[in-house]
C-alpha cells in the first residue's frame, strides 16, 4: 500500500519535472530572442511571474495544507524578498547612472559626493538625500542576497517562536499573522521607513551589469531561473513530506495534541516549517519583482496573503500540484479577466463587464468550492475519477 | 398726520442746526487742505489729522472712514472733495455729509482719491480713537477686533480712555486685556509690565501665550570675546551643540529635536562676516571649483586628476595651489574648531530688562504646565473616542466571533453596507436628522437579512471548520466589496451628519470636543448596554449562550440550535450595519470602508478576550488608548503609531493568549 503510494508520488515528481521542462523549452522556442517571437516578452514575463507565484503557493500549501497553519502573512515575506533584492538593483543601477553622469565632470567624485548623488536620486522623492543605514549592504549583491534569506527568516523565526511557544493556534494565529502583515505594510507606507514610502522601489527590471542584454533575453533568463527554482522546491517539499518528518508534520495538522503526547516537540517542527516556507517565499519574491519591475507597500497588504490562501484552496490544499494548479489557474485567469481581454457578456439590459465582475465571480466561486469541494479542483477531479472507477 | 410730519421736519431742522454750523466749518477746512488731502503723503497727513480732531466726532469719523476706504473723489476744476453716486454713466457729487448735492459730473471731471498705505495706516490709527468711543457697540467691537490685529504704541492712550468710558462689561474685559498686551509690548515701565505678567499666571488663552512669547523674542546669533554685562542675555549658544527653545533659552539636542541652532561651519562664517577672523572658510564646493579652474593637462597642482577622488587628496592638491599663490589659504577643520572655540556665541532678548523676561519665563512655565495638563486630558479624550470607534467596529464581531466563534471576514462589508444604506437614504430624505432616524433601523434590517442569508447559505455548512469559514467569508467579502464598487463607483460618498452634530464643545483654547465624538461615545455605550441586556437578560441571549456552550444539550432542552445560530448571526450583522452608519458619519463611505477596520476589529476581540462583551470593551480601550499614546510621541506619523501598536498587540497575545478578560472553567474550552 505505502509502496504504491510512493510509486505514484515518484511518478508524479518525474511527470512534473518533465512537464515544467517541456513547458519552459516550448516557451523559449516561441520567444522573441530564441524563437519565432510568437510569444511576446511581456507574456514571457507574465509566465515567469506566475511561476514565482506557484512557488509561493507551494510554500503556502506546505505550511497550511500539510502543517495546518493558516498563515495570512506569507505574501509579506514574498514582498520582503522583493524589497531586499530591489534595494541592490535600485542602488547599483543608480550608482552606475550617477557615475556615468560624473564622467563629464572635471574631477572624479569623492565617496561623499557619490553617496549624496545616489541618495538624492533614490530618496529625493521622499525628501532626502541621506542613504538610510538599512541600505548599508545595498552595493553588494552577495550580502543583499543573504538578506533575502536572513530578513524574512529572522522575522519568521521571532514571530513563529513567540506564537508557537505560547500555543497560539487556529484562527487566532491567522489573525496574528494578518496583523503582522498589516504592521509591515503600514511601516513600509511611511516616508521615513527608508524604503521610499508608498513610492516603493522601481526600475527593478533593469539588471545592473547585464543591461546590454535587453529585456527579451533577461525575461527568458528569469523565466528559466523561476522554473528551475520551482522544480527544485517541488522536489524538496516532495521528499520532505514523504519522509518521516513529513509524516509528523501532517500528524500535527490532524491532531496536534496527540503528536505532543507522543513526545514530539511540536513547536520545533512548526517553527521549522514556518521559517523554511517564509524563506522560500522570500526567494520567490526576489525572483518575481525583477520581472515585475516595481514593488510598493500595497503589494504586502494583508489581502494579498489571503488571496494566496484562496489560490491554494481552489487548487486543492494538501497536494503540492494542487497548489501549483490553483496559483497558475487563478492568477492567469485574473489577469486575463481584469486585463480586459475576456469578452463581455451582454444580457439585454445589462452587460457583464468582466473587468468589474471577475472579482465577484472569483469570490462566490471560491465560496462554492470551499463548501462543496474541500480539496479544491484536484479533489473535485479526483472524486469524478474515483466514481468512474 | 400732516401736523406730525411738520413737527418732525421742524424738529429735525432745529436739531441739525449746530451740526450744520460745524459742517460749514468742516467744509472750509476741507477746502483749505484740499491739496494735501488729494495728494497726501505720510509727511503732510500728520498736520491734517491733528487739526481735524477739533471737529465734530461723527463727521470726522465718517470722513476718515471714507478717506481710508478710497471712497472719496474730487472735482478736478474746483478741487472740492466730494463723495459720488453713480447715475447712468455720470456722477452725482455730494458733500461729505452725503446730503447736500453739488452737481452732476461726467467721469472725466472727477477723480478718485487714493491715499497710499502709509497714509491709510495713519488714518486708521486715528480712526480707531473715534470708533472705539462710538455710541454703537457693534462699531466699538469691530474696532477692537481690528486693533487686536494691529496694535500700535499710540493706541495706548486711546485704549486707556476707552476702558474708562466703556459701559459694556464684556467689551470692557476685552479692552482691558488688549490694553495689557499693549502695555507689555510698548510700555517703558517695567513695574507695570511685571504686574501684568504676574496677573497672566495660569491663564491659558492662546493670545496671552503669544503675547508672552513675543516678549521673549530674542535676537539673531551674536558673537563676542566674552558675554556683555549690560545686555539681557537670552541664551549662550554652543555651535554644533545647542538648540533654540521656543522661549528663547537654549537646550541640548535630544531625540525629538536634532537641529542645532548654528553649525560650527556657520559659526565660523559668522565670525568671518563680523571681521573677527580674517581667513575665509573654503567650502568643499568652492574648493572643487577652484581645483577645476586650475587644471593643467591631467594634473592639478602636481596631482593627477584621477587621484582626486577623496577629500584628503583634494585638500593636498589645493594646498599645493595655495603654495603657488593660486588660491586663498585653506582653513582646516581643526583650525575652524579652534577659532570658533575662542569666541562666545549668544543671543539677547529684545526686551532689555532681565526682570521682565524672567517673569515672563516664569509665567509662561506656569501656563505651559496647565496647557500640558489640558493636553493630557485631550489625549485621554482622543483615546476614548478612538476606543469608541474600535468598539463600534468590533461590537458585532463580539457576537459572531466572540460568542459564536464564527470568523466572519465579511463583517467589514456589513459595516460598509450599513454606511451605504445611510448614504442611499440621504438621497431620498433630505432632512439629515430624519434620514438618520430612518437609516439606523433600515441598516439594521438590511444587514440582519444579509447576515441571515449568509448564515443559511454558507456558514451553516462550515461550523466545524473555522479556517474554512474564514476563507469562505473572505470570498464573500471580496465579492461584496466589488459589487459595492460596481454600484457606487470607487469615489467616496458623503454621509452628512445632521447640523446639530457639527461643531464642538469648547472647554478652553486647547481643549474642545466635537459633538460627533461625543455622539459616537454615547452610541457605543448604548450598544454595550443593549448587547449586555440581550445576552444576559433575554431569552435569545440565554439560548445563544446555551447553544454556544453545548449545542446537543441545548437542543435536548427544546432549543432549536439552527434557529438560534441564524438569529444570533443576524443580530451581530445588524449591529455591524448600525456601526457602519456611525463610522460613515465621520469618515467617507467607500467600498473599502469595512476592510480598513476588519483587522483592528478582530484584534480588538482577540485582545479583549473571546466570548466576553466586557472583554471587547477592554480590548477596544487598550487598543484605542495605546494608539493615541504612541501617536503622542510622534504626532506627525500615525502610520508608525499603528505599526507599533500592532507589534505590541502581537507581543501582548504571546503573553496573554486568551486576552484581557479570559474565560475560566468549562466555558474556556474551545
Amino acid at each position: 500500500m505505502t509502496d504504491s503510494i510512493n510509486d505514484l508520488l515518484a511518478r508524479h515528481t518525474l511527470i512534473f519535472t518533465i512537464v515544467v521542462v517541456v513547458f519552459s523549452l516550448f516557451i523559449t522556442f516561441f520567444s522573441e530572442p530564441y524563437g519565432n517571437g510568437l510569444i511576446s516578452t511581456s507574456f514571457v514575463k507574465t509566465l515567469g511571474k506566475t511561476v514565482c507565484l506557484c512557488i509561493i503557493a507551494l510554500a503556502m500549501d506546505v505550511v497550511w495544507g500539510y502543517c495546518g497553519i493558516l498563515s495570512l502573512g506569507h505574501f509579506a515575506f514574498f514582498g520582503l524578498g522583493g524589497y531586499m533584492i530591489g534595494m541592490w538593483l535600485m542602488y547599483e543601477r543608480t550608482a552606475i547612472i550617477v557615475q556615468e553622469a560624473a564622467t563629464n565632470e572635471l574631477l572624479p567624485l569623492t565617496e561623499t559626493e557619490l553617496s549624496n548623488a545616489i541618495g538624492n536620486q533614490i530618496f529625493g522623492v521622499v525628501g532626502g538625500y541621506d542613504i538610510p543605514s538599512i541600505w548599508m549592504f545595498a552595493d553588494s549583491l552577495g550580502l543583499q542576497l543573504i538578506l533575502v534569506i536572513a530578513v524574512p527568516g529572522i522575522l519568521a523565526f521571532i514571530f513563529g517562536w513567540l506564537a508557537f511557544r505560547s500555543r497560539v493556534t487556529g484562527v487566532y494565529l491567522s489573525i496574528l499573522t494578518q496583523a503582522l502583515t498589516l504592521a509591515l505594510s503600514l511601516y513600509l507606507f511611511q516616508n521615513d521607513s527608508g524604503l521610499r514610502g508608498n513610492n516603493g522601489l522601481s526600475g527593478l527590471q533593469n539588471i545592473p551589469g547585464i543591461e546590454y542584454l535587453g529585456q527579451e533575453v533577461i525575461s527568458i533568463g528569469f523565466f528559466w531561473a523561476s522554473c528551475i527554482f520551482l522544480i527544485s522546491i517541488f522536489l524538496l517539499f516532495h521528499s520532505l513530506m514523504k519522509s518521516k518528518f513529513g509524516l509528523i508534520i501532517t500528524s500535527i495538522r490532524d491532531n496536534e495534541t496527540r503528536v505532543r503526547f507522543l513526545g514530539y516537540n511540536v513547536e520545533i517542527y512548526k517553527l521549522f516549517i514556518f521559517v523554511l516556507t517564509a524563506i522560500i517565499s522570500s526567494i520567490a519574491g526576489a525572483l518575481y519583482y525583477p520581472q515585475a519591475g516595481i514593488i510598493n507597500p500595497a503589494e504586502l497588504a494583508p489581502i494579498a496573503s489571503i488571496y494566496l490562501a484562496v489560490w491554494v484552496a481552489i487548487g486543492g490544499r494538501g497536494k503540492l500540484y494542487g497548489a501549483i494548479i490553483g496559483a497558475a489557474f487563478v492568477s492567469l485567469f485574473s489577469s486575463w479577466f481584469t486585463g480586459g481581454q475576456a469578452p463581455d457578456i451582454p444580457l439585454g439590459i445589462f452587460t457583464i463587464e468582466w473587468v468589474n465582475w471577475w472579482t465577484v465571480l472569483l469570490g462566490f466561486g471560491f465560496v462554492i468550492i470551499t463548501i462543496f469541494s474541500e480539496n479544491g479542483i484536484i479533489g473535485f477531479l479526483r472524486n469524478i475519477f474515483v466514481k468512474e472507477k | 398726520m400732516k401736523i406730525n410730519f411738520y413737527i418732525i421736519l421742524l424738529y429735525a431742522f432745529f436739531i441739525n442746526l449746530p451740526a450744520v454750523a460745524h459742517h460749514d466749518q468742516f467744509n472750509i477746512f476741507l477746502i483749505e487742505n484740499s491739496d494735501n488731502i488729494i495728494k497726501s503723503s505720510a509727511k503732510t497727513v500728520d498736520t491734517i489729522l491733528r487739526d481735524i480732531q477739533s471737529f465734530d466726532d461723527e463727521i470726522v469719523s465718517r470722513f476718515l472712514e471714507l478717506w481710508k476706504s478710497k471712497s472719496l473723489y474730487y472735482i478736478k476744476d474746483t478741487k472740492q472733495v466730494v463723495i459720488v453716486n453713480e447715475n447712468n454713466e455720470s456722477f452725482d457729487a455730494l458733500e461729505i455729509d452725503g446730503l447736500t448735492g453739488i452737481g452732476n459730473y461726467t467721469k472725466k471731471e472727477i477723480k478718485k482719491i487714493k491715499p497710499n498705505s502709509g497714509v491709510r495706516a495713519k488714518i486708521d490709527s486715528l480712526l480707531v480713537k473715534y470708533q472705539i468711543s462710538n455710541s454703537d457697540i457693534n462699531i466699538r467691537r469691530k474696532s477692537l477686533d481690528s486693533l487686536k490685529r494691529n496694535i500700535q504704541p499710540e493706541h495706548l492712550a486711546v485704549l486707556q480712555d476707552a476702558y474708562i468710558n466703556e459701559s459694556d462689561a464684556e467689551l470692557k474685559t476685552a479692552i482691558d486685556r488688549l490694553l495689557k498686551f499693549a502695555i507689555i509690548k510698548y510700555s517703558d515701565s517695567n513695574d507695570k509690565k511685571l504686574e501684568i505678567i504676574e496677573s497672566f499666571k495660569g491663564d491659558t488663552a492662546i493670545e496671552i501665550r503669544a503675547s508672552l512669547n513675543q516678549l521673549l523674542n530674542s535676537s539673531e546669533v551674536k558673537v563676542g570675546i566674552s558675554l556683555p554685562n549690560n545686555k539681557n542675555i537670552a541664551r549662550v549658544i554652543v555651535p554644533g551643540f545647542t538648540i533654540k527653545n521656543s522661549n528663547g533659552t537654549s537646550g541640548t539636542t535630544n531625540f525629538f529635536n536634532e537641529d542645532v541652532e548654528i553649525s560650527i561651519n556657520d559659526a565660523y562664517d559668522k565670525l568671518y562676516a563680523d571681521n573677527l577672523v580674517y581667513k575665509k572658510r573654503i567650502t568643499p564646493e568652492e574648493l572643487k571649483k577652484i581645483l577645476q579652474q586650475n587644471i593643467i593637462g591631467d594634473t592639478i597642482g602636481g596631482y593627477s586628476i584621477s587621484s582626486l577622488d577623496n577629500e584628503q587628496s583634494r585638500i593636498a592638491a589645493y594646498n599645493k595651489l595655495v603654495e603657488n599663490n593660486l588660491a586663498p589659504p585653506f582653513i582646516s577643520e581643526n583650525k575652524i574648531n579652534e577659532e570658533v572655540n575662542k569666541f562666545i556665541f549668544y543671543s539677547v532678548y529684545n526686551d532689555s530688562s532681565s526682570e521682565v523676561t524672567n517673569a515672563a519665563l516664569n509665567t509662561l512655565a506656569s501656563i505651559n504646565l496647565r496647557v500640558q495638563i489640558y493636553k493630557y486630558i485631550d489625549l485621554f479624550i482622543d483615546g476614548l473616542s478612538l476606543a469608541s470607534i474600535y468598539f463600534l467596529g468590533a461590537i458585532g464581531l463580539a457576537i459572531t466571533f466572540g460568542v459564536m466563534r464564527v470568523i466572519n471576514m465579511a463583517h467589514g462589508e456589513f459595516i460598509m453596507m450599513g454606511a451605504y444604506t445611510g448614504y442611499v437614504v440621504q438621497q431620498f430624505i433630505s432632512n439629515h436628522t430624519l434620514s438618520l432616524l430612518v437609516a439606523l433601523p433600515l441598516a439594521f434590517i438590511i444587514t440582519f437579512i444579509a447576515g441571515v442569508i449568509m448564515e443559511r447559505l454558507v456558514i451553516r455548512h462550515l461550523y466545524r471548520k473555522p479556517l474554512d469559514t474564514l476563507l469562505a467569508t473572505f470570498g464573500i467579502s471580496i465579492a461584496l466589496q466589488q459589487i459595492a464598487k460596481n454600484i457606487f463607483g470607487t469615489q467616496a460618498r458623503p454621509l452628512t451628519s445632521p447640523s446639530w452634530l457639527d461643531g464642538s464643545l469648547s472647554l478652553s483654547d486647547d481643549l474642545s470636543i466635537s459633538y460627533i465624538r461625543i455622539a459616537i461615545f454615547i452610541l457605543s455605550l448604548i450598544f454595550l448596554g443593549l448587547l449586555l441586556f440581550v445576552m444576559n437578560r433575554t431569552r435569545l441571549g440565554l439560548e445563544t449562550r446555551a447553544v454556544t456552550q453545548n449545542p446537543v444539550m441545548a437542543s435536548n432542552m427544546g432549543i432549536n440550535p439552527e434557529r438560534i445560530n441564524m438569529l444570533t448571526f443576524g443580530f451581530g450583522s445588524g449591529i455591524a450595519g448600525i456601526a457602519g452608519i456611525a463610522i460613515g458619519l465621520f469618515s467617507k463611505v467607500t467600498s473599502e470602508l469595512g476592510s480598513e477596520y476588519i483587522v483592528q476589529s478582530f484584534m480588538t476581540v482577540v485582545v479583549g478576550g473571546v466570548g466576553n462583551i466586557w472583554g471587547t470593551l477592554a480590548g477596544a480601550s487598550l487598543i484605542g488608548f495605546l494608539q493615541k499614546f504612541i501617536e503622542w510621541f510622534n504626532p506627525s506619523n500615525t502610520l508608525a503609531a499603528q505599526t507599533y501598536m500592532i507589534i505590541f498587540i502581537i507581543l501582548f497575545i504571546q503573553f496573554r493568549p486568551k486576552g484581557i478578560v479570559a474565560l475560566k472553567g468549562r466555558a474556556a474550552d474551545d
